[in-house]
């Protein structure tokens, strides 16, 4: 007679599907040798490198958990049972223990960073401690998350509450194909907690607001500036300002960028650079004006780096300095920042002690300068049928115009416009076009200020004309 | 393998996920395994662990409650549930470290209070990472 081991289902794929196994032996450990032996599949799911059975796996004689008799060493007898019973544990990555050293796993996936004296065990520790929110997940947020994910900032936050387009992909690369009309939050967690599940992501899928901006920023040690407007870039720095903590900020446009770091306790704030925002329109965003797509890796690429040195505390930072980039030229310039004695938020008499209307403060949804007659695409499809003297002018850019246009429009430029109203038959019947409808409505107020009266602009420009009469054409 | 199991008990682990919130929920996934695993029940198990809110054990002596009271229907455990407060729904590498290879493992997040995502892992057969499940929700007829 023998000892009979019951062997569990998650186990059964490696003893051939039994269930039971008839063995031989005086005490529990030869018994347990002998099913290994046998069956050495099982062996990495039950003991350790040393030997020893894992913590999660449980042995019974009989009714009785061996820990509770003599461990490996209790005897057997023939005619006895030895039931192997999981304990089944698991759990976040939350752990109590984030702030105590690094496992070897992280020893290993940080070894080129613990090779610098500059960082060493005790600046990664920082690094896994601290706490980082970043504003966006977009062209400056892509390579701004992805190296502090892959670099072990043991939390980072993200605000954002855009999907993933296809026009973002050409420079926002913490997103994919795979990801396209997925939340950016979904997307870029997928992505980060793939480079680092060591990385703890905390969501913030809302527009940061005066209303949350507080709260949200208040729960972080650093704070990095990745947004693309202008109300958002001062409300980050009035919060960080009244919070007392640090803000990376960047930005770019087209073929520049900027960088520098703002902390009003030791150097100067945004509104000590800008203390009023450019007026709205005067500054196109990427949407309109267009960037190119590495130009945020580089200036996200600096805001990682200054974030992941004043956590580890190395090197001399951008505080006071504005870094500005030309990629055309591949030029770096530097300018000195100073704290502005005036400044109504930082400065030593400050006029500004809580958060404002950033919308208004910029100008924005006040009532656009011109409001003229607009058409819709449909109707214009319709009227270009019916009416062969129809003039559809295309007031935008030569480049613009290469990409698509509409078949029978006349191009000229915005720019150009006043110079050529000469061009145009004052009876004519016009209207005018451009990309989504805002210089359009600028070319209107010029012509009816040249003594135009039967003008008309394309309502959501050459765009809403792809999306909704030509489907075969083009969207950009 | 696939696990099926109906919205109703989807439901259930989301509900308890929020209700443990900000500790973990566990529980068992019992049913009967065939071609795929179909999940019959839950059984909600205590989470012996208390010195951690981020950890949770199902103990050996109360599985094996759970299996004694199981057999009777004819009924198997075929994995585990538990959640994840405020983190993705996907094994921590405490996780992996522990997983029995076979059972499936559901994770549930749990956004601040509220059920988020949910899906289901399977530890590798070398123990080096563990892979999503296809998961069929039945929908209630």
């Amino acid at each position: 007679m023998s000892v009979t081991v019951a062997i569990p289902t998650p186990l059964r794929p490696f003893t051939a599907g039994h269930d039971s196994i008839e063995l031989a032996g005086d005490t529990v450990g030869q018994v347990l040798d002998g099913l290994l032996a046998a069956h050495t599949g099982l062996k990495r799911h039950l003991v350790q490198e040393d030997g020893r059975l894992r913590n999660f796996v449980s042995l019974y004689l009989n009714e009785t958990d061996i820990r509770h008799l003599a461990s490996t060493a209790t005897p057997v007898r023939p005619g006895d049972v030895l039931t192997i019973v999981p304990s089944i544990a698991g759990g976040s990555p939350a752990t109590a223990d984030t702030k105590a050293g690094l496992s070897h796993t992280e020893m290993l996936r940080y070894s080129r960073h613990l090779l610098l004296p500059e960082v060493g065990v005790s600046g990664q520790r920082k690094l896994k401690a601290a706490r980082v929110l970043t504003v966006g997940a977009g062209g400056l947020g892509s390579p701004l998350s992805l190296y502090l994910a892959a670099a072990g900032v043991g939390t980072i936050g993200i605000v954002d509450f855009d999907v993933v387009d296809l026009t973002n992909l050409q420079r926002q690369i913490v997103h994919g194909t795979s990801t396209l009309g997925r939340s950016k939050l979904d997307s870029a967690e997928e992505r980060l907690t793939d480079l680092n599940p060591n990385v703890r992501i905390e969501r913030h899928e809302t527009r940061l607001t005066s209303q949350n901006a507080l709260e949200i920023l208040g729960e972080y040690d650093i704070v990095v500036d990745g947004t693309d407007n202008f109300p958002t870039r001062y409300l980050v720095n009035d919060a960080c300002v009244l919070l007392g903590k640090p803000n990376v900020y960047g930005s770019i446009f087209r073929f520049e960028g900027q960088a520098s770091l703002f902390y009003a306790a030791q150097g100067p704030c945004y509104r000590c650079l800008y203390s009023e925002p450019p007026p709205p329109g005067l500054v196109p965003s990427c949407a309109e004006g267009g960037v190119l797509g590495v130009l945020p890796g580089i200036i996200g690429s600096i805001q990682a780096l200054e974030t992941i040195k004043w956590i580890i505390g190395a090197g001399s930072s951008l505080l006071g300095r504005l870094l500005l980039f030309d990629a055309l030229k591949l030029r770096f310039r530097e300018l000195e920042l100073r704290k502005d004695p005036a400044c109504p938020l930082c400065g030593p008499h400050p006029s500004i002690h809580e958060l404002i209307d950033y919308e208004a403060f910029c100008g924005i949804g006040a009532e656009p300068a011109y409001n003229g007659p607009e058409i819709t695409a449909e109707e214009l499809q319709r009227e270009m049928g019916e009416k062969g003297d129809l003039v559809l002018i295309d007031v935008r850019e030569p480049h613009e115009w290469d990409i698509v246009h509409i078949e029978g429009a006349r191009l000229i430029p915005l720019n150009q416009l006043p110079e050529r109203v000469a061009e145009l038959d004052g009876h004519a019947e016009i209207v005018t076009h451009c990309h989504h409808g805002a210089r359009s409505m600028k070319a209107l107020e010029i012509l009816k200020g040249a003594g135009f009266g039967r003008v008309r602009s394309l309502a959501g420009g050459i765009d809403a004309w792809a999306e909704r009469v030509d489907t075969g054409m083009a969207r950009y | 393998m696939t696990l099926r199991l109906s919205a109703a008990l989807v439901d259930e682990i989301r509900r308890a996920g929020e209700l443990a919130y900000p500790s973990e929920c566990c529980g068992v996934l019992a049913g009967r395994a065939g071609a795929v695993k179909e999940v019959v029940k839950l059984v909600p198990v205590i989470n012996r662990r208390t010195d951690d809110p981020h950890r949770y054990l199902i103990a050996p002596d109360d599985l094996r409650q759970v299996e004694a009271g199981l057999r009777a229907t004819g009924l198997e455990v075929l994995g585990c549930y538990h959640s994840h407060p405020d983190h993705p729904a996907a094994p921590s590498a405490f996780d992996t470290d522990q997983a029995w290879p076979w059972y499936s493992y559901i994770i549930v997040r749990v956004d601040r209070g509220g059920a988020a995502e949910l899906a289901s892992w399977v530890l590798h057969d070398d123990r080096s990472a563990m892979s999503p499940e296809q998961v069929d929700v039945l929908s209630e007829v």
